[in-house]
């Protein structure tokens, strides 16, 4: 049986590991190369390296950082972050990704998608989406959650589906660091809506807001995290044995 | 050494880094020199059937993979590179593999129901093919069945039962390797399945010419 997967989400900055709280207010947590092999050692299923990188000096160093992981960790790895070009794309591939997650420069470019998906298929193509609640619709944002677009967040994931990404990563911006569980509503809104997998992400604080995740959703297909496992609140080996003696197919 | 054979599809990085991880020398190559010096060859692939076919073909890279097999060099094909293997493909029309392997490919959804994903992503459990004395194929070793490894993939290898050495759970049985001889594909990706990967990387690395393991 296919098990549901446990991602940790590393947002790299100068070399470093970080993360904020609803995105803003960044505290440096550690090196991405021995979190990474640390993560895999403690069963992740999967890792997503974020580059929130703004300069190419700092590109440079990511990607340095990327292709030292991915000849020491052989688990799946998806990169985002700067993603707005199949030049970026092939620059990330290169360095030993096997996915590309694509967010903001989807919604600059919306032809990235198709244009990505029929170079290196669908499985490679993510596209990452931040939600938020406005006004009962769930609206799509861009900037790291900062701009509304307007855009119907799940008309947008539908067409993306449609244009060909394999996976949707589905972000609350209302839940994201609150740490009181995922956004049920909103990814039960998204798995209804589309037939390829989806990865729910912020809120997570502990073990039972991802058993509340897998049991109240039985379609969706992995839970992704970054702060309650940079910072140990959360265990990954403790989580896994958790979901295995919930009866949730677990990796163990 | 190790030939991994490059005909232009896919991203060879992480094949190459697991190799070299577990102690192994691996070049990523379309020279027919290299490709014939090589102890073992590993025929990778991604993307669709079609391309990656008239690709290998085209390059030339087909006849020189058909001419080492036949030699009885172990050969291995992961997950595209697998499907190419096999006789024919029905993703988007009707295309021949290599015919290496008995079978076809065709879509999971004509065996799995409608509730399960296509693409099949993710991590799924082994389930182990045993011969007339109970054991699994050389192949696995050093794992235990039940062992997850990773999947990406819509399509499957059907009607190459007498060739599967092990399968994984969907909705249907899907193949997810196959031996004939000194010929492996594994429809999973070894290089993706930590632990449990190298384990199967290094059990093929000590694949012999004959397709049989080496006498230490």
């Amino acid at each position: 049986m296919i098990t549901k997967r446990i991602i940790p989400c590393l947002d790299v900055k100068d070399g470093r590991v970080v993360k904020g709280i609803n995105f803003k207010g960044l505290a440096d947590v550690s090196s991405p190369v021995e979190l990474a092999e640390y993560y895999t050692k403690a069963g992740a299923d999967e890792l997503v390296f974020y580059d929130i990188t703004a300069s190419n000096e700092g590109r440079k160093i990511f990607t340095d950082i990327l292709r030292e992981t991915a000849s020491k960790v052989f688990i799946p790895l998806t990169v985002g972050g700067g993603i707005g070009s199949v030049a970026d794309f092939d620059r990330v591939l290169k360095c030993g990704a096997d996915k590309v997650s694509v967010n903001s420069g989807a919604i600059r470019n919306p032809g990235i998608i198709g244009e990505a998906a029929k170079l290196y298929g669908d499985q490679c193509v993510v596209l990452s989406v931040d939600i938020a609640k406005i006004d009962g619709v769930y609206r799509v944002f861009a900037k790291g959650g900062r701009e509304n677009t307007g855009m119907e967040a799940i008309d947008w994931i539908k067409r993306g589906v449609a244009d060909g990404a394999g996976e949707i990563v589905v972000n609350s911006i209302d839940t994201d660091g609150v740490k009181k569980g995922f956004d049920i509503p909103m990814l039960k809104a998204v798995c209804e809506a589309v037939s390829v997998p989806v990865i729910a992400s912020g809120g997570a604080g502990c073990i039972q807001d991802f058993l509340d995740l897998f049991e109240a959703i039985p379609d969706i297909d992995a839970g992704l995290a970054a702060s309650i496992f940079h910072f140990g609140e959360v265990a990954i080996s403790d989580l896994k044995k958790a979901m295995a003696d919930a009866g949730i197919p677990a990796r163990l | 050494m190790i030939a991994i054979i490059d005909y232009g599809v896919g991203n060879l990085f992480s094949l190459q880094s697991s190799l070299k991880y577990i102690g192994e020398e691996a070049v990523v190559t379309a020279d027919v020199d290299i490709i014939r010096k090589a102890d073992r060859i590993i025929l990778p692939g991604v993307g669709a059937f079609k391309d990656a076919a008239a690709k290998l073909r085209d390059s030339g890279m087909a006849d020189i993979v058909m001419e080492q097999a036949k030699a009885g060099k172990p050969l291995m094909g992961i997950c595209l590179g697998m499907q190419l293997l096999l006789e024919k493909s029905f993703e988007y029309g009707e295309y021949d593999g290599l015919g290496l392997i008995k079978g076809q490919v065709v879509p999971i959804a004509d065996a799995a129901p409608a509730e399960y994903k296509i693409p099949h992503i993710g991590w799924n459990a082994l389930k182990l093919a045993k011969d007339q004395d109970g054991q699994p194929d050389p192949l696995f070793k050093y794992i235990n069945e039940g062992d997850y490894v990773y999947f990406v993939h819509s399509y499957y290898a059907a009607d190459c039962a007498e060739s599967t050495i092990a399968t994984t759970e969907y909705g249907a049985e899907l193949t997810a390797a196959v031996s004939s001889g000194n010929v492996y594909g594994c429809q999973f990706h070894p290089e993706k399945s930590g632990d449990v990967g190298m384990k199967i990387l290094r059990a093929f690395c000590e694949m012999t010419a004959d397709g049989k393991e080496a006498v230490e």
